[in-house]
């Protein structure tokens, strides 16, 4: 299996559909394993390094649910690709940096991906659409289960699985979730609720994860300890914060419709102003503008066949995914600034202007319980 | 200077603070501040802050020098990189790491999955211990058929054990031995109260 047919298509979390979709972009849970007895792979030589590699890549192949599977060394990934994995979030950026001794692992649906070597020996990760943390969980638990049959996995007595962070100690879990909250950043109530996730226990980052800014006002919720607490009670803790955000993002909303639907009419308009008639914009612009174009599509100003459209350009725009079909030498930015608003001014050509006459009389927030007509 | 939160972009702002009358010196990059809130006045917390940096500082207090007998990691590498070098830094270094933890996390305990291969020995390690726990406890209150009782059941999941855990000892290696003195005890004991508990009317 070649990476550029995985390329080719947009992976299942981006195109599938999940439970509240139009809010929580992803769920992904990601387990950290180590070998026993060997170094972590920050301190561990290269020939153990390999060694390492080649005994839990030949493991991670034999799995059932990865017959259909890529599986590359990173010294043999070009920036550019493992740019566009790291743009989908099948790898971590810290991955993408290493060459000789790691690699990747995925399945062709790229819900499973399997980073070798990157901070710990093994990270797997499993990603679907919409808020699906219970699922996601469980098929990657299902693989460290099969995987622990064959490889033997660092485990201590009281502190549980050892990785080479003791932030990740224990259950080595991170979950998290991928979330798309326009009306809580507009209604400016988004740092409130930061502050009081951040209370208990709970991380709130940016598209990419720690250290990364929050661009297309997409933010990643996520678990920040791992030790004292089952998996199931960390994902059930997470899944309530998580309901709770939705229903602020939903009231923001409504209430933006009630009370200012000049404004957020304003905001949608002009973004889809700029998005058809741009002729160079920067990733970042681009996905603020297609965070209100998205709100749009979920308030019923465009038609809903445009959603998946929308959500693809989220990915089409980025730095790596706007350069993958050439096969020029690395564009700069003015170039890529071009390309990207060609780009989009294609994609959009296609969606009607906002029906703008149906914003005040219906609020057409799905999942919304209340809509009182003002 | 690097920042002591991510320890990769350079430190642009630099915090003192007198705690218990000592000083501690936080140097954090632009990104790291705002993250932790410093330019926030009422959401700054320095404990927080503090927590990896202070448990580091006590890590430091250790004589030095003390390394990882399995692969060799230093606490000082430690310090520099907040990582481990192998699953045995762990326990090298357990005590300045159980401050960290218990700050880091929840518990100190771990409470969820365990590797199926691992899980009989673990499981039945904690039950030898609360059968253990029962039989002590019996001893003290005299109830002898009681401690008999124990005695055999822990007699009985020990041998069943030795039989299973031929391949993976690795947990429960340290403990059988003591656990059979213990129990060699026991028929002493047990012969013993006979004419103690005759005396009673």
């Amino acid at each position: 299996m070649k990476l550029s047919n995985i390329i080719a298509n947009t992976g299942e979390w981006l195109s599938g559909s999940g439970p509240h979709d139009q809010i929580v972009v992803s769920s992904r849970v990601r387990l950290a394993r180590n070998l026993k007895g060997k170094p972590f792979p920050g301190w561990a030589k290269k020939a153990e390094r390999v060694a390492v590699l080649e005994e839990i890549r030949g493991a991670v192949i034999m799995l059932p649910e990865m017959q259909e599977a890529f599986s590359e060394k990173l010294e043999d990934l070009s920036p550019l690709e493992k740019q566009v994995l790291v743009e989908r979030h099948l790898i971590s950026r810290e991955h993408a940096a290493k060459g000789v001794g790691s690699a990747v692992v995925m399945n062709t649906a790229q819900t499973l991906s399997f980073m070798i070597n990157e901070e710990d020996h093994l990270r797997m990760q499993a990603i679907r659409a919409g808020l699906q943390l219970d699922e996601v969980f469980a098929m990657i638990n299902q693989a460290d289960s099969e995987l622990e049959e064959s490889l033997d996995f660092a485990f201590h007595s009281e502190l549980g699985y050892l990785t080479a962070c003791p932030t990740n100690v224990g259950t080595g879990m991170r979950a998290s979730a991928m979330l798309h909250l326009p009306g809580l950043v507009m209604s400016e109530q988004v740092n409130k609720i930061i502050n009081s996730v951040n209370k208990i226990g709970l991380a709130v980052r940016g598209l990419h994860g720690e250290g990364s800014e929050a661009m297309g006002n997409l933010f990643q919720v996520s678990n920040q300890t791992t030790l004292g607490e089952a998996e199931e009670e960390i994902i059930s803790r997470l899944n309530k914060v998580i309901y709770q955000i939705l229903e602020h993002e939903q009231n923001a909303r409504q209430i933006l419709l009630q009370q200012r639907a000049e404004t957020l009419l304003d905001q949608i308009g002009r973004a889809y102003g700029i998005l058809c008639h741009a002729h160079s914009i920067t990733s970042k612009e681009a996905l603020n503008l297609l965070s209100f174009i998205k709100m749009g599509v979920d308030l019923g100003l465009f038609p809903c066949g445009n959603r998946l459209q929308v959500d693809e350009l989220f990915i089409e725009t980025q730095p790596a995914h706007l350069q993958k079909g050439l096969q020029a030498a690395k564009l700069g930015s003015e170039e890529r600034d071009s390309l990207r608003a060609a780009l989009i001014r294609t994609k959009l050509k296609k969606m009607p202007e906002p029906e703008i006459g149906k914003i005040p009389t219906t609020s057409t927030t799905a999942q919304s319980p209340t809509s009182e007509e003002s | 200077m690097f920042c002591d939160v991510c320890k990769s972009k350079d430190a642009t702002v630099f915090l003192t603070q007198i705690v218990e009358g000592k000083m501690q010196k936080v140097n954090l990059c632009e990104a790291c501040s705002k993250e932790k809130g410093v330019n926030d006045p009422t959401g700054f917390a320095l404990a927080d802050l503090l927590l990896g940096l202070g448990a580091a500082q006590e890590i430091e207090k250790n004589p030095l020098g003390i390394r990882c007998p399995v692969c060799g990691f230093s606490q000082t590498d430690f310090k520099k990189t907040g990582r481990l070098g192998c699953s045995a830094c762990y326990d090298a270094f357990s005590e300045g790491l159980s401050g960290m933890l218990k700050n880091m996390h929840r518990g100190l305990i771990h409470t969820g999955k365990i590797p199926s291969r691992l899980a009989l020995t673990l499981i039945k390690d904690r039950e030898l211990v609360s059968l253990q726990q029962g039989l002590e406890k019996a001893i003290l209150e005299e109830k002898f058929e009681e401690a008999a009782n124990f005695r055999d059941k822990i007699r009985s999941l020990e041998s069943e054990g030795n039989r299973v855990e031929e391949g993976t000892q690795a947990v429960s290696e340290a403990d059988p031995l003591s656990e059979q003195n213990r129990l060699s005890l026991i028929p002493k004991i047990e012969a013993s109260p006979s004419p103690k508990s005759k005396k009673k009317p």
